[in-house]
């Protein structure tokens, strides 16, 4: 079969990995930076490609919940947003991660807090990582760093998804959202003909009622449920850690970075190996599960750690937790919106890391 | 005459339909909730399509209305069900879908999504239970709630200067080019309780006309809310809330004129 390459920005690759993954429905409402997507489901008339589901909603809350209604029926669902959308869909996705269901929610983050800019950030790990609604829950978060990973997260998201019985997030940003780049597309896959035991598609006489809740007003079995949620992130913590090492083997240096950040990093990487200085870039993929043990293997064998986030230092604290004292770590990153360069890296990295005592 | 004798299949005029499940009911003595259950559970078994009617229960006292209906349901977000629905009725549009409100939920918190999917045509049923009040976490001031009327958050009655004006949600949605069929009924007396069924059969096989939202609004009592007896309460249903919620038809198909 011809392989098929396009141009494409990194928003619209996640709207044409969506049909091609054999998504049924899409959900959403604009917001800069992100509104390609649903602009361009729209224009691709994904409803007469695949007979894919495309309705802008109301409100970021009611696209969240239409998602919730569709994939407790069995369904492929999704939504996308931005940082102010996202902190509106809180509530819905809380009772998804609940009510055990599969669906992916893409974040093309820009900077806050409250309407911010509407410029590239990734000051939503915090609340990508370590719940963002109420309740304990996670959310399996992928962090692309590129259009081609903003196309191939898509498929494996809706999979790891219904693996789990969990929402899946793509943390994209504005970068990675607008930028063009050189795309694989994979080919279509076909939707989905038969729905999983759970759903609601209407009870049968051979089986009993299908509910779908998150509501448990007994404690006790309340605290069950919430264990064996737990149990579940236990398990992708085991089966689904994902990251990329880059000139790592050697290196007495390492920056840790993911997503856009991560692109300015190899190239400050490169630069830094040019005048000797032997440092590698460690990319988690996977947000939740973090890589805290691929992270904590390579400690020992390092000087010093600078993680790069465009944000104010959140993922630093799960680096620090990794390494648990075992060597330095430094956070260097721009706010607001700001893109830092790869020489401020370099310069960061040369203070806060090498020079630094 | 002996108990035995009259307890004969043969003697048999009404029985509960089988789609309400055995579980004992959590709402109190006296209230709506479990006529109006009956009536939808009736609907689906005489229309034949348990196996096709997914319904939709938000947060409010009939969130566990999934204890109760032998049907495919799903729990929604306070406020959400339309949203839900709107969901599950674009994936499977072959299917009967339905909501399950009270009004705080449709009239308060759930106001967008209630307009919305009304305003789409979403193929689908809304039951909306209106009481005045919230009943669920102990009876404070609904949207719905009367002027001058005693809840727990207008102790000395709703002064609307104060707290706004009762909302008449049925009247709005029938202004919505797509609403199909839109009624309130009641349920408080037999005659009631048949007119009731009646409009809620209508919104059931109207589905099948993919002609956009049939919303049934039925004023109940909340006696517990109320702080009345259940003959009280319907009493003053008839007497505060009749007059300023009127039963009746208030946008029927021109076709089914």
């Amino acid at each position: 079969m011809e392989r098929d390459f396009r141009l494409m920005k990194g928003n619209e690759a996640i709207a044409e990995a969506a049909i091609r993954a054999g998504a049924d429905a899409y959900y959403g409402y604009p917001i800069t930076p992100q509104s390609e997507i649903i602009e361009y489901l729209m224009a691709e008339k994904a409803y007469d490609r695949t007979g894919m589901v495309v309705l802008q909603a109301e409100s970021e809350i009611a696209a969240i919940n239409m998602v919730y209604g569709a994939a407790a029926c069995g369904r492929r669902a999704m939504t996308s947003s931005s940082s102010p959308g996202i902190s509106l869909k809180q509530e819905g996705i809380s009772y998804i991660a609940g009510a055990e269901l599969p669906c992916l929610i893409v974040n093309v983050v820009r900077g806050g807090p409250g309407l911010g800019t509407i410029q590239p950030s990734q000051s939503d790990y915090f609340q990508s990582t370590k719940g963002g609604g109420h309740g304990d829950y996670r959310l399996l978060v992928l962090a692309p760093a590129s259009v081609q990973e903003s196309s191939d997260f898509v498929e494996l998201a809706f999979d790891l998804a219904f693996k789990y019985r969990n929402p899946v997030l793509i943390l994209s940003d504005g970068v990675i959202g607008q930028m063009m780049e050189k795309v694989e597309l994979k080919p279509q896959r076909k939707r989905l003909t038969e729905y999983e035991n759970w759903s609601t598609t209407g009870k049968t006489p051979d089986r009993q009622r299908n509910i779908i809740t998150s509501l448990e007003l007994d404690a006790h079995k309340q605290e069950l449920i919430n264990i064996r949620i737990q149990a579940k992130y236990k398990r992708m913590q085991e089966e689904e850690v994902r990251y990329e090492k880059i000139l790592c083997d050697d290196a007495e240096y390492m920056i840790v970075a993911f997503g856009s950040s991560a692109r300015i990093c190899e190239k400050a990487v490169h630069v830094a190996r040019g005048k000797g200085i032997k440092v590698g870039l460690f990319r988690p993929i996977t947000l939740f599960p973090y890589p805290s043990k691929p992270i904590e293997e390579m400690a020992d064998k390092l000087k010093g750690i600078l993680t790069v986030e465009m944000n104010a230092g959140q993922m630093v604290e799960d680096v620090r937790l990794a390494v648990n004292g075992k060597v330095k770590v430094e956070y260097f990153g721009r706010l607001g919106g700001v893109i830092p360069s790869p020489s401020e890296v370099l310069n960061a990295l040369e203070e806060k890391i090498i020079g630094g005592k | 005459m002996e108990v035995t004798d009259i307890i004969k299949a043969e003697n048999l005029i009404y029985k509960r339909t089988p789609l309400l499940t055995e579980n004992i009911l959590s709402y109190c003595p006296g209230c709506g909730h479990g006529t109006v259950h009956r009536l939808i559970m009736e609907t689906i078994e005489e229309m034949g399509i348990q196996s096709q009617t997914i319904g939709v229960a938000p947060v409010g006292c009939s969130v566990l209305a999934y204890q109760f209906m032998d049907i495919d349901m799903q729990q929604a977000a306070h406020g959400r069900a339309p949203a839900v629905a709107t969901g599950i009725k674009r994936v499977m549009p072959e299917k009967f879908v339905f909501t399950y409100q009270g009004d705080g939920d449709l009239a308060a918190i759930g106001t967008a999504e209630t307009i919305h999917a009304c305003n789409r045509g979403e193929n689908i049923t809304i039951i909306f239970i209106n009481n005045g009040i919230y009943g669920m976490t102990g009876g404070q001031m609904a949207p719905t709630t009367l002027a001058g009327m005693v809840t727990s958050t207008s102790p000395y009655g709703r002064n609307t200067a104060m707290m706004g004006n009762p909302i008449k949600m049925t009247e709005l949605v029938a202004q919505l080019p797509g609403t199909y069929y839109v009624t309130r009924q009641a349920v408080h007396t037999p005659a009631a309780v048949r007119k009731c069924k009646k409009a809620i059969r209508k919104a059931f096989e109207n589905q099948k006309l993919n002609k956009g939202v049939s919303f049934v609004e039925v004023v109940s009592n909340c006696n517990s809310g109320w702080k009345m007896t259940p003959n009280q309460a319907n009493i003053w249903m008839e007497e505060n809330m009749f007059p300023f919620y009127p039963l009746g038809d208030i946008k029927v198909p021109e076709d089914s004129l």
